[in-house]
């Protein structure tokens, strides 16, 4: 059968905004607000409620045929009030859609004319605006905007502290807590952005909140210009596009640029450089993980050596996959992303140079048609990735090992860990026992001891 | 607690019922406050919910990745049997496209799918940068119908357009588009049509069963388990029966001006509603009273079984109280029915897209004390969910973590349901599931029990 290519079929990426929307709920006391259709904060809110399972309200300019005719500057202005009133927010996260970025609104300037307008009766918020166009790259990008946006309007200059910056990348609540902890038992001064690890996963409310607590502080971004370091992950990052990345051009804070940290020897990078920057040696607890997990890894290697994988997903986290997956001795037969950075092969070759020999292949800007075509020749044990590869799953009756985002139809997306020699260890269970499980189901005997 | 106020702007869609007090009409069909957070979605959203269950028809999202990646697969309505409806397909519009245009990539994506599904017909959805960069669909359509040889339909469904009521109208447009190019022979004088039914989880098969056991010939389903080809025929019924008012009135009143074809309004949520949904069609074939004794038959036979099964429930759920959001009115006056026969009362009501002469039903409808919202948003929701001391919310998955965080039971009643409520044996999966999630130890834990935060 032909396959239609022009069209993106069952796309393996989301919309640039939905990125945005997340970032901005990981700041304290902030309400995201798309400049666009009501439609496209609803259909966010939707897809990001099915997997965090938390009231998330994204509010919305609400465009009208006039307001594509003449402008978004009035709903804005008016949506910013409203926001305003009804939430009370210590900042709004301003971030654009196609409709707005086609129209050509110039929402900084729409922005500062509102604080002039506005200035008198309401506390005015902080806003924060991020440029995300639908039409350009994915959901990942959005995120990344929203955070460099943010730290771009709050970050000041002042007397160099011992803070880190963190800047995670798009993971899980559970890593995000995690994460806090390394510092907390570091006792390194922290600051990470965004932090939603309260807000999209947090405990039963006895009134209603307006706007969920936890997230980072704006007054602690201010102190980010003034950090020792900014530790930032995701291989296919760029400086010009990363937080860090104007961190360290605009206050010259150093950026130090890792991979996701998955498996022991990205984990070990990870460690060594929070040793380095805290002058202190890792506390006990973690070198406890490392070695739990290498011995875990003994015994569970014969599992899964050689085991054949198609792993799918966003490019930062595909790379730190694979770099996990072959100290395992695994291979991902397809590295594939709906993004596309042009970095994703560069970065999975300096992690494994022999990649070509090894037979891995690696595609961008794929949907889960394309991936699915792959599968049909590959024949892997499995795939691993977001819920959204279940319908070639079950068509093609390949087990799915789930991770990342989204997890729309199993339980508790939001508290699997990734990262560090705890997630790997969460993942490395889970990957056995997904061996195991299919190994059990096909042996005629039915063994109870595998 | 602290107190919550409304926006100055909502305050005349909120209505509390108060007897004795002469109270002014609540405001509707108007479009939503810039940033109130309205529970709506879009025009497109309106459109691609309509035309979703038809499932020989490729639907192709027009537009930017994020219109077509949210409405992948995210309905409960089945098929029989082809399922290309569960596909999503995108132009994926990029940068460049918005600068030179789309069509091209509309046309090569068109030829390209409907060469490898064979699809009966094609939908192309216009989404908000459609409408601003100019691309002539309806030229592109035409093109590619011509050179297909199926029906290629734009669906004007640019999202600011107006509001969700208005992209409803766009798929039934596209639909009308369709009706009336099959042929009509052989339908009985005995027929319907079953309009605003998506089968969701199975709800048209139960429903149409119903039908069919009255001895009445169902023509068509706009759209559950939808097909082309049963579209095409509409117009040979003889009745157009609508539930979902809000998405289909418009399109039973075209086929009455363009057919002759009557229609009425019915539901098949809850006993009563249900029952007087097969009564009515009955109704309408007076010449054969055959129908209306083996409708009285179908419905005293599922009431027996039905009837004793809910006691437990009711038993249960006697005094607990409900909030009701949904998407349209019509729904919500079944549910006010169907909770007080299993012993509940509602405390909130609302609706997405409700107009005028609902809000005055629903006003009647309810108790005293009783607050009524239209286009309400999450925090007016939590106010009065928290005031009335509701013991359930029953909304969409929107809806679903307000009722959670706060400590209440949740019934979903939205397209993403996968259990039928629906028909009589949709009563009892109502009452179980409410049952199920009232009577939840879990409860006892929430703050508002008591529990400790």
């Amino acid at each position: 059968m032909k396959h239609a290519k022009t069209a993106t079929q069952n796309a393996c990426k989301l919309c640039n905004p939905l990125g945005a929307c997340l970032a901005f709920r990981g700041i304290e006391s902030c309400v995201p607000f798309l400049h666009g259709s009501q439609g496209c904060a609803t259909y966010i809110r939707r897809y990001l409620i099915s997997h965090y399972k938390e009231p998330i309200d994204i509010a919305s300019s609400n465009f009208h045929e006039e307001t594509a005719v003449f402008g978004g500057s009035y709903n804005l202005k008016i949506g910013l009030k409203n926001v305003s009133d009804q939430y009370k927010p210590q900042v709004i996260g301003v971030a654009t859609t196609c409709l707005s970025e086609t129209i050509g609104d110039d929402v900084p300037g729409i922005l500062r004319e509102y604080k002039k307008e506005f200035k008198n009766g309401t506390p005015m918020p902080i806003l924060i605006h991020a440029s995300t166009p639908s039409y350009q790259g994915s959901h990942i990008d959005g995120f990344h905007a929203a955070v460099r946006a943010t730290v771009k309007t709050l970050a000041e200059k002042g007397e160099e502290q011992s803070l880190i910056n963190l800047f995670p990348n798009m993971v899980s609540p559970a890593d995000l807590r995690y994460l806090k902890e390394i510092f907390a038992d570091f006792k390194a001064p922290l600051m990470l952005l965004p932090d939603y690890s309260q807000t999209m996963d947090g405990g039963p409310w006895g009134e209603y909140h307006r706007i969920p607590p936890g997230g980072t502080p704006a007054s602690a971004i201010v102190s980010a210009g003034s950090a020792s370091a900014s530790i930032e992950f995701g291989s296919t990052l760029e400086a010009s596009k990363s937080a860090a990345g104007y961190l360290e051009e605009t206050f010259n804070v150093p950026r130090y640029h890792l991979c996701l940290p998955i498996g022991i020897k990205e984990s070990d990078k990870f460690f060594s450089l929070l040793e380095t920057l805290t002058g202190k040696a890792r506390p006990e607890k973690y070198e406890d993980e490392r070695r739990r997990l290498i011995d875990a890894y003994a015994d569970g290697h014969k599992y899964v050596f050689e085991k054949k994988v198609i792993l799918y997903g966003e490019e930062d986290l595909v790379v730190a996959m694979t770099a996990f997956l072959s100290e395992i001795g695994m291979t991902p037969l397809l590295c594939a992303s709906g993004g596309k950075s042009g970095l994703l092969k560069k970065r999975i070759m300096e992690l494994i140079p022999n990649m070509e020999e090894l037979g891995i292949k690696v595609r961008e800007g794929v949907d889960f048609v394309d991936i699915e075509d792959e599968a049909k020749v590959l024949k892997p044990d499995f795939l691993i990735g977001n819920s959204k590869g279940y319908t070639m799953s079950r068509k093609n009756d390949i087990p799915l090992l789930r991770l990342g985002f989204p997890i729309h139809d199993r339980f508790g997306g939001q508290r699997m860990h990734h990262l560090g020699y705890r997630g790997t260890q969460e993942l490395f269970d889970r990957i056995v026992n997904t061996v195991i499980e299919q190994r059990q189901n096909a042996s005629s005997i039915g063994y109870t001891y595998m | 607690m602290e107190q919550i106020t409304i926006l100055e702007g909502r305050q005349k869609q909120i209505f509390e019922k108060k007897n004795g007090v002469t109270q002014p009409d609540i405001a509707c069909d108007t479009s939503s406050l810039s940033g109130s957070v309205s529970q709506r979605a879009c025009v497109f959203c309106g459109s691609r919910v309509v035309l979703y269950p038809v499932a020989d028809a490729i639907h192709l999202v027009h537009g930017p990745i994020g219109c077509a990646a949210y409405t992948w697969d995210i309905r409960g309505a089945v098929s029989s049997g082809p399922e290309l409806h569960r596909l999503s397909f995108s132009t994926d519009l990029q940068e460049m496209d918005v600068i030179y245009g789309g069509e091209k990539k509309l046309y090569h994506s068109l030829i390209e799918l409907i060469e490898q599904y064979k699809p009966k017909a094609a939908f192309i959805y216009s989404t908000c940068i459609v409408g601003l960069i100019g691309d002539d669909i309806e030229a592109v359509c035409k093109k590619v119908a011509k050179e297909t040889g199926i029906p290629v339909l734009p669906v004007h469904s640019e999202g600011f357009k107006g509001t969700k009521k208005d992209g409803y109208k766009a798929a039934c447009h596209a639909l009308m588009k369709l009706i009336g190019t099959g042929s009509i022979d052989e339908i009985s004088k005995y027929s319907i049509n079953i309009l605003g039914e998506f089968n969701l989880a199975g709800e048209a098969w139960i429903i149409r069963k119903y039908y069919e056991k009255m001895g009445i010939e169902v023509v068509s389903t706009l759209t559950g388990d939808g097909r082309i080809d049963a579209v095409r025929r509409a117009h040979g019924a003889t009745l157009n029966v609508v539930q979902c008012s809000g998405s289909m009135t418009w399109l039973a009143k075209e086929m009455e001006e363009k057919y002759g074809i009557p229609y009425i309004r019915v539901s098949y949520f809850g006993i009563e509603d249900m029952s007087k949904s097969l009564y009515d069609v009955a109704k309408h074939f007076p010449d054969r009273p055959d129908i209306m004794d083996a409708a009285k038959q179908v419905v005293s036979e599922e009431v027996k079984t039905l009837y004793p099964s809910l006691q437990k429930f009711k038993k249960a759920l006697t005094g607990k109280k409900a909030a009701i959001y949904v998407g349209g009115a019509f729904k919500t006056f079944s549910l006010i029915k169907a909770l007080r026969s299993i012993g509940m009362s509602v405390v909130l009501a609302g609706s997405q897209t409700g107009n005028k002469d609902d809000y005055a039903r629903l006003k009647e409808m309810c108790d005293e004390g009783t607050v009524i919202v239209d286009d309400s948003n999450p925090v007016e929701l939590s106010k009065f969910i928290l005031e009335k001391e509701a013991d359930l919310l029953i909304g969409g998955v929107k809806e679903r973590p307000i009722a959670f965080k706060l400590g209440i039971g949740f019934c979903d009643h939205n397209h993403e349901r996968k259990i039928p409520l629906a028909g009589f044996i949709g009563m009892y999966n109502f009452a179980l599931e409410v049952y199920q999630s009232v009577m939840s130890p879990v409860w006892q834990f929430a703050p508002r029990k008591g529990g400790t935060l």
